[in-house]
């Protein structure tokens, strides 16, 4: 069922885990997009790392570069006007970007899939939820009509769609928004993939579902122990399923962390920000905090770091140096100047 | 007064409908069919296209054949035995009428096809690669798009000659300068429907450009391509009669309405009969077509409405 050309080869030394290369990695890569008012630089050197059974969440505002940075491993972005000028994106050790548009077709979907926010959107609206689910099967594993539609029913009990016997032949528009994420899900997963991208899976959805959606996502992922990268703007939507945190701001990561260490204990001042904004019980009838100003102009970054000008605890060189990842520990780091400070709130 | 209430009748109530209608096409034909417009011109064609396959159903003069004209009664007005008359050669106008059809629908039908085929299949290609494909199909289907059609089917028939002049001649003339049209509303409807999450989503599931295009994008772009087709058909049933009126078109002794009109126009006021019945032939088709198109057009776009 898996691809045999693509091997595991052993890691570059700059790999992040120790022993073997992990299952996804995103090394250094840049995405520009050239428009009419100039080149925007969505993504600006972003590294992260998966391992099978492993659930990363890239955390981010609209614009930061997290579906950009996915949508670039899927290999589908519209080129031109995109354009990947450096970066490598390895699957189990294999550079997916010196690929051929063949191989990466091969790729997408039995390897590495992808479910999107708006489930309605993202299905066709003349097919029958039942006909799209099989096609999975008709079209990559050459199956019969019949046994295609007999697998569909099956893996929309297993996204537990309630009597998916008498639903297979409805349209995607008569169903929920959260059944149909749930017939999204069963696509993405028809091929067991290696690692499943979400990319905010249920931003679109009611609170109550959403939690019901998370919970699916999870188990599926403990049953086939396939990697997971979650994106999100919620940070209370990953808590409780994530293992680790990638926190993207104007196209660069500027914190990592596991998912434990983050909440409480932020290294740099814009996760902090981020977490201070969660609307929270204790807090009732007070003001909501809220994060100044706006994000970065893609086409015009701040200097220096993206964040200074909105960081409380802007200093002189954060308008003139680029920071860098700067390792806390093993599996921590964090992109700002005066992560000490932050981490001890001692800054500002 | 008399007593309303034994004159009141129950309404007739209709039983609940067992399954709603799902699919796009599912949809539409439910509206269809509750279409007054869409009944009446799905009658008129159905008519017209059983008239042009067999008329005889409708005539019992035949008027393919020559030996049925008598020139001793030529230009006789209308009558019990001639119903609309008879014309220049002696012939039976109302036999002829009927006849006629065939041309018409023929001229409509395969000018669509080509039109559609041809206009369909490129807009498909130009709207889904972009770019230089695009860019290529674009310009050379606006050369054609730039040629006033009338005056570039009178030059295209001139240039093919009286001789050769006939069905297939006037079906290339119309075809040649109407699939740039076609083209451009496919292109366009594809545009949109390749923008569309879904087809992202296939792409990220491992869909090809060619399944891409026959299963995610065609089906959900082609709804304003039918439309043009449907009404295109009257368009080109119209444009078959004025050039066959002006004398490149269909040539005698095959028989079209335009013939027909340009050889009564000279004496119209003293047989007006001979020009208004196949004008009025020529004139019902017509509208039945751009009725069935506007049907189409409400069923299809539940937005327009």
């Amino acid at each position: 069922m898996k691809n045999p050309s693509v091997d595991t080869h052993l890691l570059p030394a700059d790999s992040g885990t120790i022993g073997t290369e992990p299952l996804l990695a995103v090394d250094n890569l840049h995405v520009e997009f050239t428009t009419r008012q100039g080149v925007a630089r969505a993504v600006n050197g972003v590294s992260y790392s998966l391992n099978a059974g492993e659930t990363l969440a890239v955390l981010g505002e609209s614009g930061s570069g997290k579906s950009v940075t996915a949508q670039a491993i899927m290999g589908i972005l519209d080129m031109p006007p995109a354009r990947i000028p450096k970066g490598e994106i390895r699957f189990r050790g294999t550079d997916l970007l010196q690929l051929s548009e063949a191989q990466r077709s091969q790729i997408r979907g039995q390897q590495i899939a992808m479910i999107f926010q708006d489930a309605l959107s993202a299905l066709n609206p003349v097919f029958t939820v039942g006909w799209q689910i099989a096609e999975m099967f008709r079209v990559h594993k050459g199956m019969s009509k019949k046994a295609a539609y007999a697998k569909a029913i099956e893996l929309m009990d297993r996204v537990r769609i309630p009597a998916a016997r008498q639903r297979v032949n409805d349209y995607p528009h008569q169903f929920s928004g959260g059944m149909r994420q749930r017939i999204m899900i069963a696509m993405s997963i028809a091929l067991d993939p290696e690692v499943l991208i979400a990319d905010e899976p249920t931003t679109a959805l009611d609170v109550t579902v959403q939690a019901q959606i998370m919970e699916l996502l999870a188990e599926l992922q403990r049953e086939s122990n396939m990697g997971l990268i979650l994106i999100t703007h919620d940070l209370g939507v990953v808590a409780d399923v994530a293992d680790k945190i990638a926190v993207m701001y104007g196209g660069r990561i500027v914190e990592n962390a596991p998912v434990h260490d983050i909440y409480g204990n932020a290294a740099h001042p814009y996760t902090k920000g981020l977490l201070e904004s969660i609307p929270r019980v204790d807090m009732k009838g007070q003001e909501l905090y809220a994060i100044k100003g706006l994000p970065p102009n893609l086409l015009d970054m701040p200097t220096g770091c993206a964040f200074h000008p909105r960081c409380p605890f802007r200093q002189d060189n954060c308008v003139t140096d680029v920071p860098a990842l700067h390792e806390i520990s093993g599996t921590r780091s964090s992109a700002c100047h005066y992560w000490r400070e932050v981490l001890d709130g001692t800054a500002g | 007064m008399s007593d309303t209430l034994t004159e009141q009748k129950p309404k007739s109530v209709k039983p609940p409908k067992q399954k709603k209608p799902a699919s796009l096409w599912s949809d539409a034909w439910y509206d269809l069919r509750r279409s007054k417009v869409f009944i009446i011109a799905a009658v008129m064609i159905a008519v017209l296209v059983v008239m042009s396959i067999i008329p005889g159903l409708f005539s019992s003069v035949n008027a393919f054949d020559p030996s049925t004209c008598d020139l001793t009664k030529a230009r006789q007005g209308v009558s019990g035995l001639h119903w609309f008359g008879t014309d220049n050669q002696g012939c039976d106008t109302y036999s002829r009428v009927i006849y006629g059809a065939r041309i018409s629908i023929m001229v409509g039908v395969f000018s669509t096809l080509v039109t559609t085929l041809i206009g369909g299949l490129l807009g498909l290609l130009a709207g889904f690669y972009g770019r230089w494909t695009d860019t290529i199909l674009s310009r050379v289907a606006e050369i054609f798009f730039a040629i006033p059609s009338t005056l570039g089917a009178l030059l295209i028939l001139a240039l093919v000659g009286r001789d050769n002049a006939g069905i297939w001649t006037v079906v290339l003339a119309l075809s040649v300068l109407a699939w740039p049209m076609v083209l451009r509303i496919m292109r366009a409807a594809v545009m949109s429907a390749k923008s569309q999450d879904y087809v992202l989503a296939a792409r990220a599931l491992g869909a090809g450009p060619g399944r891409l295009m026959s299963r995610h994008i065609l089906p959900n772009a082609v709804a304003p391509v039918i439309v043009v087709a449907t009404m295109n058909m009257g368009v080109f049933i119209a444009a078959e009669a004025a050039l066959s009126f002006l004398g490149v078109g269909i040539q005698s002794p095959d028989i079209s309405w335009g013939l027909m009109i340009a050889d009564a126009r000279n004496r119209f006021l003293q047989a007006p009969e001979a020009l208004l019945f196949p004008a009025l032939f020529l004139s019902l088709t017509v509208l039945a077509f751009v009725m069935l198109g506007d049907a189409v057009r409400d069923a299809l776009d539940p937005k327009l409405r």
